[in-house]
């Protein structure tokens, strides 16, 4: 391999931050240390989100969750996962072999694979070798995520046919479904930041981040916000929406629903190959939450009013730290909703997906481009622009006024409800019931209080 | 020729990364275009023809068209192959296909046809691209693989681009169109309709007693008992044929005291 010269780096003429320039240039010991520090990442926030999942949500749930193994219970999801790996591998048989074996194979390579591009900081110095704190950089960067769980869905409509039974198969169907349908809602998302970054690799759409870009707009000067979350409000509603039906979680859960169903595509598996799909399925939650820290929320960067009182804050090994709170601050909302959130019905979650979230996206993806086109064309007065964005604002305004409003059927009284039931139907508690209190929970109210304060001294 | 002059000349420029993974993927590649071939299961023939749309992806990356190879694993293989195998798997996972030929000499037919076919495209593409000038990929890439194409599609090809993608569109439509059956306004039952139909008296919201619930026999056959000792014919499926009953069957299952 080839040592590239010192100086040869190209920076970010603003910041002095990796471009896609420099990548490709790192000699083969730098790549397998950034190869092995990515698969140690993920394996190590897998273990760790299981048992920061089983916490938070016991704690939503006003129980302890988890706390017997390890300080705070944290060795637990190692040792469940240990207890996995030894248990028995049961091939079912009429299944099918070869690809049976395959498809948690491929779930999981797929999942590795597109953390690949996530960058976590800036340039670091290894082992005297100054290189970007990023295993590497294309510039389709995003496009490989997208080609990435693209090829994901593989492994669960191949596990789930190749079991030989009917219920993985329809389940594999359902959240492959499920998968491509979110996908296309996903992949729209990403349009406006494309636009708006004018990049596709991560490390220039981090870059194109730091700093809020002055916006010229019908005539009023000010500074846009820089992160993309809030200059792009609506793209990144919708990509954290569907991230979370990308990654099965609830409230979009249907492949599993724990509840409902018995396991869906991975009915049939067991032992280690259980264990890959599970580490793919939370390795995918990992990267979701990445993505949206990188493409959303200024990446591995520390909010720029923070550079005032810390110069430093954005250099260095600290981004890494920056970059893994944003992260797991993205999967404590995925434990929040779950802990929230009621299931969807299929047919409302299908109809959400195509008829909701792609519209809304294809509007703003258009809205956005008129925008730029707007402030880029120089041919235009700042009176026609004015009045070319008046004669849209004036049409939908006209539109949501003229739209024809469904007639909403008045909602009786539930006295009157009730009393228009026919002859017969399914019996009802009187209205005013009231429910006494337990006395068995007045009686434990009063023990408890009886409970001296100074116990342990008369003992 | 100047174009095989100019192929030999970028040849020599290949690098070894570059070289290594032409060599590793070409085969495969070839071996998945033959398994798909051979292949008798649909199923395993779909998966050979993803192992060769991968391998190609990665020739188009490797030979400094990355968003084509990505569009390619994307479209083509993410796409497009997952609703083959949609089909493919609804069918059943026993379609195998026989190796009797229905047809008599189908086989060489369409290996004649096969080769046919592709030499009119290939012959096609040769006297297109004959003549072409050549700018190669530094000129073409120059700001970038993804702004290069996107001037191309979006300048002078955007009338061709935008005609394709209303064919496509209009496809798509005509596909629905086929698949789409017009129903009258009250046929349509929602959710909220179904859940009032099953709470109207006469119909017991709740899943009914399995056979043989309180009964003296595990057989199906055997109607379930509702508490006050009745039997319930609802939980007979009734397709099974009307057993006679033994009397330690019909007896009421003791479960008072020892």
């Amino acid at each position: 391999m080839i040592l590239a010269p010192v100086g040869f780096l190209a920076e970010d003429p603003a910041t002095g931050d990796p471009t896609l320039v420099d990548f490709g240039h790192d000699p083969w010991w730098i790549v397998l240390i950034k190869v092995v520090g990515v698969f140690v990442f993920l394996v190590v926030m897998t273990l760790f989100t299981i048992w920061y999942e089983r916490r938070v949500v016991a704690r939503m749930q006003v129980r302890p969750g988890p706390n017997r193994h390890g300080p705070f219970g944290l060795l637990q999801s190692l040792a469940d996962g240990l207890k996995l790996a030894f248990k028995e591998d049961i091939m079912p048989l009429k299944a099918d072999k070869v690809v049976f074996f395959i498809a948690p194979v491929i779930s999981t390579v797929c999942a590795f694979t597109a953390f690949s591009i996530m960058p976590f900081g800036p340039f670091v110095s290894m082992f005297g070798t100054r290189t970007p704190l990023q295993l590497t950089d294309i510039p389709v960067a995003v496009l490989l995520v997208l080609a990435c769980s693209g090829m994901g869905i593989y492994g669960i409509v191949l596990g789930g046919w190749a079991s030989g039974s009917t219920y993985p198969l329809l389940g594999g169907l359902r959240s492959s479904a499920q998968l491509i349908s979110y996908e296309v809602a996903m992949g729209l998302s990403f349009v406006a930041v494309f636009m708006t970054a004018g990049t596709m690799s991560t490390s220039e759409i981090v870059n194109a981040q730091a700093q809020g870009s002055p916006v010229n707009l019908f005539g009023f000067e000010f500074t846009a916000p820089s992160w993309f979350f809030l200059l792009l409000l609506p793209s990144f509603i919708i990509y954290s929406i569907s991230a979370v039906g990308e990654t099965n979680r609830a409230p979009f859960d249907l492949p599993e629903a724990e509840s409902e169903l018995v396991g869906g595509f991975h009915t049939e598996y067991s032992s280690l190959k259980f264990a890959l799909f599970f580490l793919a399925e939370y390795i995918n939650m990992v990267t979701v939450s990445g993505l949206c820290a990188t493409l959303f929320l200024g990446g591995w960067r520390a909010p720029t009013s923070f550079e005032g009182f810390w110069p430093g804050i954005n250099s260095g090994w600290w981004p890494l730290l920056w970059f893994t709170i944003k992260v797991l601050l993205l999967l404590f909302v995925f434990i929040w909703l779950r802990g929230t959130l009621p299931r969807l019905r299929y047919d409302q979650f299908m109809r959400f997906g195509w008829k909701v979230l792609i519209p809304v996206n294809l509007v703003w993806i258009l809205t956005l481009a008129g925008i730029k086109t707007l402030q880029k064309s120089s041919s235009m007065s700042q009176f026609d622009k004015l009045f070319a964005a008046g004669i849209v604002v004036g049409v939908i305004l006209l539109l949501a006024l003229l739209w024809p409003q469904k007639k909403e059927e008045p909602v009786l009284p539930v006295e009157e409800q009730v009393a228009r039931r026919p002859e017969g139907s399914f019996p009802l508690p009187p209205m005013d019931l009231q429910v006494p209190v337990s006395p068995r929970a007045k009686r434990l109210t009063a023990e408890r209080e009886t409970v001296p304060a100074t116990t342990e001294e008369e003992v | 020729m100047m174009l095989s002059t100019q192929v030999l000349a970028a040849a020599a420029e290949v690098s070894g990364g570059e070289k290594w993974t032409f060599f590793l993927l070409a085969p495969l590649a070839v071996i998945g275009a033959l398994g798909m071939v051979i292949a008798r299961n649909a199923v395993h023939s779909a998966l050979w023809l993803v192992l060769t749309m991968l391998s190609l992806g990665v020739f188009y990356i490797v030979q400094a068209g990355p968003f084509i190879g990505m569009v390619q694993i994307i479209v083509y293989t993410g796409a497009i192959m997952m609703l083959f195998l949609f089909v493919l798997m609804l069918v059943g996972r026993d379609a195998s296909d026989s190796v009797i030929e229905t047809l008599r000499g189908q086989k060489v037919v369409a290996i004649l046809l096969g080769l046919g076919l592709a030499g009119l495209l290939g012959l096609g593409v040769f006297q297109a691209t004959r003549d072409m000038p050549v700018a190669g990929l530094d000129k073409a890439n120059v700001h970038g693989n993804v702004q290069g194409i996107a001037g191309l599609l979006f300048g002078p090809y955007v009338w061709v681009f935008e005609v394709t993608s209303a064919l496509l569109i209009t496809a798509a439509v005509g596909a629905m169109l086929l698949a789409h059956r017009e129903r009258e306004k009250g046929e349509r039952v929602g959710q909220v309709a179904q859940m009032k139909a099953r709470f109207e008296p006469g119909n017991y919201p709740g899943p009914k007693p399995g056979p043989g619930v309180f009964a003296n026999s595990t057989s199906v056959a055997t109607p379930a008992k509702l508490p006050d000792g009745t039997p319930a014919e609802r939980s007979i499926s009734p397709i099974l044929p009307t057993r006679e009953l033994t009397s330690a069957e019909i007896a009421n299952k003791h479960t008072e005291g020892k």
